[in-house]
């Protein structure tokens, strides 16, 4: 399968701000539609939204804990379209990691200094092996790395299912995993929060007291410390560069000397990683265990919106993931609010990039108000 | 033997039923592809057939005009996905990603409306009919329970699937409309130079799979269960595309690939039914490592449509 065209490239590699900032527009616009059809006062609805977001630190830090893992996925499937690879199987690169992360944090016994690295070490390995499987029957057999990371991604939801039903792992007739060792946990200040001392604090503080009711982690520091990563390997080392070319024109980096296979794997092995990172700083910072998953939980799935919306790049990532968190995270007041749908916030962020695969519509917009 | 022979209808009358709503939407599948234009909407697009189909079906108690809204609705989204991909260039891969926001999202924001805030119908009063169900039962040709009973008394919308694949060959590859639409998704600048409407084509093709993605939905919510809820379609559009692939975007291909995805479930639904310590997880992820396996053994990359995902701009070649 042929499917990522020249144009696709030119489009994801150079689409501008600007147009997604009229995505952004055209997408709230439409969810507005929709609401004042439905026969809700769409201003009251996004009003509930921003009220739900920043009215209260804790709902900031909710947002933030919301978002890091779709920032982080965000980063993976777009570093793997700078590639010009579509990375579907963030979803299931995220799975195997969370799982990774949690095995490791359950079984091994090590300071919190060791521990936590290895644990996201691990973690980020095993997300590397599951996207450099998708690129490495891309680059020599030339299945398309689409439907391998479709495959892929039941096999990680099944294998992870499969691994709560091992006596030693998963706690038997509830289908969830051992919790984590406090020694594997990002937590800030999980433990103290419990004392009489950290329940005093909360009550005395209004702000800080208020932002550690929610589950507060390192998770963030990781994103953003991950985005700038992305953002340096790709623009400012050769491996960056190199990737970057075969994105552009494989032919001409092949062409240019450029190992367009080896790209591929690293590329996609890289986007994997990272998607595995997600999966890990979930388990590691909020969940503290992986459960059965009955269905997608679809991280990975957003991830791809994060990307999108976000340009591929590092900081539109973050960006476009505390959007996404936001509306996740602020969405759900909406129904309680005004008794509009919590569903809306689906229907502006497909939108946005439904918006943001036609420029053509866009600019056919502009240019006939100009004229 | 007797209950070896009514296990074996049981497994292969499960498969059907749950190969059925796999095989609608793959046939949407194929009908996109070959015309050149990829639809990875069609997980949202049977999302919102599901959805459509359960509650058409609960309000007028009607399934068939159920089956019929589904469709519809699938085929809406269609239409949404034809406009941005062939009127305005879109990158298809991209537009569908939207259409499985905004196909299951639709649905979820209507349900939410007709069903008190509810992310799932209510049980329809009358599900799709099982049409040969008068030949079963006490006094009658077979007993019930038995081989027969177990493998042929199915609902009507696997015996139409069947005969959908049988159609949509014929179409494809026995009629004029079949053989432009191959056309245009092997060579639309040739086809375009023979007057062939590559435009239409397209927006014709690609409607159709919603519509049939949205048949897909539908005989998910209203034949195999009896209610839409927000976790029934759950890849299984994903799922259709891979045994598209796998079916070497061939109506029958595809067929053959739905009915191994369908019979893993038959099987793990089997093994369950009867305590086999054997690992469900393990033997539900089997088809999708068979896929894997047999795309790298034998599929190579040269089956697809030739112009597959390539945008055809009539300006740039006439």
């Amino acid at each position: 399968m042929n499917l990522t065209g020249s144009k696709m490239k030119k489009l994801l590699l150079t689409g501008s701000f600007g147009l997604t900032l009229i995505s952004i527009l055209l997408g709230f616009l439409v969810g507005a539609i929709v609401l004042l059809i439905a026969g809700f006062n769409p201003l009251e609805a996004y009003w509930a939204i921003i009220k739900g977001v920043l009215s209260k630190p804790k709902y900031v830090s909710y947002v933030i804990i919301y978002a890091t893992p779709l920032i982080i996925t965000g980063l993976s499937v777009a570093f793997a379209l700078r590639t010009g690879l579509f990375n579907i199987g963030a979803e299931g690169q995220f799975i195997v990691g969370a799982m990774a992360a949690a095995i490791a944090g359950y079984f091994i016994q090590l300071p919190i200094l060791l521990h936590v690295p290895l644990c996201i070490f691990l973690a980020m390995s095993a997300g590397a092996v599951w996207g450099g499987i998708a690129g490495h029957i891309k680059a020599r057999f030339g299945v398309h790395e689409v439907i391998s990371t479709i495959m892929l991604n039941w096999i990680a939801l099944y294998l992870s299912n499969w691994s709560l039903t091992l006596q030693m792992f998963g706690k038997q007739g509830t289908g969830k995993s051992h919790m984590i060792q406090e020694t594997a946990r990002i937590d800030l200040f999980g433990q103290w929060k419990i004392t009489e001392a950290g329940i005093e604090f909360i009550r005395s503080h209004k702000v800080l007291g208020d932002i550690l009711k929610s589950p507060v982690n390192l998770g963030i520091i990781f994103a953003l410390l991950f985005a700038f990563l992305m953002w340096y390997i790709l623009n400012k080392t050769t491996l960056g560069y190199e990737l970057r070319a075969v994105g552009f024109n494989p032919d001409a980096a092949e062409y240019g000397g450029i190992n367009v296979k080896k790209s591929i794997i690293t590329s996609m092995s890289i986007a994997g990683s990272l998607a595995g990172a997600a999966g890990a700083l979930q388990v590691m910072g909020v969940s503290h265990k992986i459960a059965k998953l009955a269905i997608m939980e679809g991280y990975g799935f957003d991830g791809i919106a994060v990307a999108l919306i976000g340009n591929n790049t590092g900081p539109g990532s973050v960006f476009a993931g505390l959007l996404f968190g936001a509306l996740k995270y602020g969405g759900a007041k909406i129904q309680d609010a005004v008794g509009a749908p919590t569903e809306v916030i689906n229907i502006v962020v497909g939108t946005i990039i439904l918006f943001i695969a036609m420029p053509k519509l866009i600019q056919v917009i502009f240019k006939s108000r100009k004229g | 033997m007797e209950l070896i022979i009514q296990d074996l209808g049981f497994i292969i009358g499960t498969t059907l039923m749950y190969s059925t709503p796999l095989i609608f939407t793959s046939l949407g599948g194929v009908i996109t592809e070959r015309s050149g234009v990829i639809n990875i909407g069609l997980e949202g697009m049977m999302y919102f057939g599901a959805f459509a189909g359960a509650a058409v079906a609960y309000f007028s108690q009607n399934p068939w005009l159920g089956l019929l809204c589904a469709a519809l609705g699938g085929a809406f989204w269609g239409l949404v996905h034809a406009i941005a991909c062939v009127s305005f260039s879109a990158e298809q891969i991209v537009s569908g990603i939207a259409l499985n926001f905004l196909g299951a999202g639709s649905a979820l924001f209507i349900s939410r409306l007709l069903f008190d805030g509810a992310t799932q119908t209510l049980t329809v009063a009358r599900k799709i009919p099982q049409p040969l169900d008068f030949l079963f039962g006490e006094g009658k040709m077979f007993p019930s329970s038995g081989f027969m009973d177990l493998v042929f008394n199915r609902f009507a919308t696997v015996y139409l699937a069947f005969f959908l694949v049988f159609v949509v060959w014929f179409v494809l590859y026995k009629t004029k409309l079949g053989m432009r639409v191959r056309a245009v998704g092997e060579n639309p600048e040739a086809a375009n130079t023979l007057g062939i409407n590559v435009t239409r084509i397209r927006y014709g093709a690609v409607i159709m799979s919603g519509f049939f993605a949205g048949l897909g939905g539908a005989a998910m919510s209203i034949a195999v269960v009896s209610r839409f809820s927000n976790t029934l379609i759950s890849g299984h559009g994903f799922i259709a595309l891979a045994a598209m692939i796998f079916g070497k975007w061939k109506p029958q291909g595809a067929l053959v690939a739905c009915l191994l995805f369908g019979a893993a479930k038959g099987f793990e639904i089997f093994l369950g039914s009867k305590g086999v310590p054997v690992a469900g997880d393990i033997l539900a992820m089997l088809p999708y490592v068979l896929t894997l396996i047999i795309l790298v053994g034998f599929v190579g990359k040269t089956t697809a449509p030739a112009a597959i995902g390539k945008i055809f701009d009539k300006g740039d070649h006439s």
